[in-house]
């Protein structure tokens, strides 16, 4: 369970997130939807402890991630924007980094690092350095190390950018599977995801939050029934910022 | 401790993964040797012990201490790994001591791999070994100082060079508030205890006492002290700066 409440973030002025709260269940799929600079990417920072939010809380399975931020990180997986990891090392190494950190006890250590490898079709480069690596297989190594330890709650920035089409359903088919019991939560600007995996979707521009709903129940706001004309009316219409916040 | 240890064997083995490694400790060792045997004199002195060596230390370490401690957060905050490191459950404090300790230790390994002058001086004569050995901890606890303020300027910016530079310069100023010529600017004018106390934040001060084959609680606790509110503000900083 993600609770975050009266979440904003403020950099003098500049407001990047503006009184943000929601919460999310088991089992739900939230994309997070939002032109470029909407604050997309700050709330999933401030969701995974990273950033320090102005005001406002995010507890993450029972726990506020200011005051028990070590709790709070060990239930969660985080891919960063831009996946990033350690340029250096091997797959191989990183994984067993991230095993080491997440503190596996050795007997679910060797099954989970071999579920992953498995699932992200890691196999063939696991004693290749990351910088050599594609940009679609550094984001499945970032995927990888985000599940590893099979959290309860997985936060994804843009887990899909720069794959291509066969990777992108990859990546679709996995989270499609790991939905059932967890709490996943993607930012994305490609709609067509939104539909592909997202049970539910959340707009926000401006730091705002502007619609809260199910993908097809938003679609059907739109006289075309299409999501992206949603999108545009609502970030971008004369609407936008009093359009009212649908539960 | 465990998170610490964690992070340090990423960070130490990090240095051997690419040719940083090999270039440092190579160039440490042909710097440290030409100094002693150039500028120091070792033979020509006709005396078995390792002054001109240790000698040189704090200027070698004013440039070669800031190439290695640049990259420790710079880099990480430049390719984003940082916001990996701190989405993981370790504490900032626990990131700031792993990965210090392990620039420390590459530096110890680095001055460990000195030890044919060693073998060379007990070869030619009979020197004091227990002088050396002061010397060597002498030299190891300043080269930790060194790493700490290092450390903690490259928390502050995301670019190595400036990282280096500032470095440079505030390391400069420990070791040269110890220079009778620093000090003499002070003589004559301003009351004993206040030279005393800039002479007493130098590196050149306390690692000349140590190198003396004394070693005292005092100048111990300088070096501590020193590396601890560095660190502490290194750890500041980060929490400050992580996400610019």
């Amino acid at each position: 369970m993600i609770e975050i409440s009266r979440l904003s973030k403020r950099y003098g002025e500049f407001t990047a997130v503006d009184d943000i709260s929601f919460n999310v269940e088991p089992g739900q799929v939230l994309g997070f939807l939002g032109p470029n600079g909407a604050g997309k990417s700050t709330t999933m920072k401030m969701i995974t402890g990273f950033l320090t939010p102005t005001s406002g809380t995010v507890r993450v399975c029972g726990h506020d991630v200011e005051r028990e931020p070590l709790a709070a990180k060990a239930c969660m997986g985080y891919l960063p924007e831009g996946a990033p990891s350690y340029a250096e090392m091997t797959v191989r190494g990183f994984l067993e980094f991230i095993a080491d950190v997440r503190a596996l006890p050795a007997e679910r250590r060797r099954a989970r690092l071999d579920d992953v490898i498995q699932r992200l079709a890691l196999g063939g480069v696991l004693e290749q350095m990351i910088e050599t690596l594609s940009k679609g297989f550094r984001r499945r190594v970032g995927l990888a190390q985000a599940l590893l330890h099979d959290p309860q709650v997985l936060i994804l920035d843009e887990p899909t950018d720069g794959l291509d089409p066969n990777q992108k359903h990859q990546v679709r088919t996995l989270i499609n599977a790991m939905a059932k019991d967890k709490i996943i939560v993607i930012s994305t600007h490609i709609l067509e995801e939104v539909d592909a995996v997202c049970n539910r979707a959340i707009i926000i521009a401006g730091g705002r939050l502007l619609a809260d709903d199910t993908p097809q129940a938003l679609a059907a706001r739109a006289p075309s029934g299409r999501l992206d004309d949603v999108f545009r009316q609502i970030t971008t219409g004369a609407g936008a910022g009093q359009e009212a916040v649908h539960a | 401790m465990r998170n610490v240890a964690v992070v340090f064997r990423r960070e130490f083995a990090s240095y051997f993964a690419t040719p940083l490694a090999f270039v440092f400790i190579v160039i440490f060792l042909v710097l440290a040797g030409a100094f002693a045997f150039y500028l120091g004199g070792f033979y020509e002195r006709g005396q078995a012990d390792l002054a001109p060596f240790f000698n040189y230390h704090p200027w070698l370490y004013l440039f070669l201490i800031p190439a290695l401690s640049m990259r420790l957060w710079a880099e990480e905050r430049k390719s984003g790994s940082i916001e990996l490191l701190m989405t993981l459950p370790v504490t900032t404090a626990q990131a700031v001591v792993g990965k210090y300790l392990a620039a420390w230790a590459f530096s110890g390994l680095a001055l460990a791999l000195t030890f044919p002058l060693w073998i060379t001086v007990n070869y030619l004569g009979e020197p004091d070994n227990g002088a050396i050995l002061a010397a060597y901890i002498g030299s190891f606890l300043m080269a930790g100082g060194f790493l700490a303020i290092g450390a903690c300027l490259s928390a502050a910016t995301r670019n190595q060079v400036i990282a280096f530079i500032f470095t440079v310069v505030i390391c400069f100023g420990f070791l040269l508030s110890g220079f009778g010529m620093v000090l003499g600017l002070f003589e004559g004018w301003a009351p004993q205890p206040v030279i005393d106390a800039i002479a007493s934040l130098s590196f050149l001060t306390h690692f000349g006492s140590i190198s003396k084959g004394v070693i005292d609680v005092r100048d111990l606790l300088y070096f501590g002290t020193l590396i601890a509110v560095w660190l502490a503000a290194n750890a500041i900083v980060l929490d400050m700066k992580k996400a610019d």
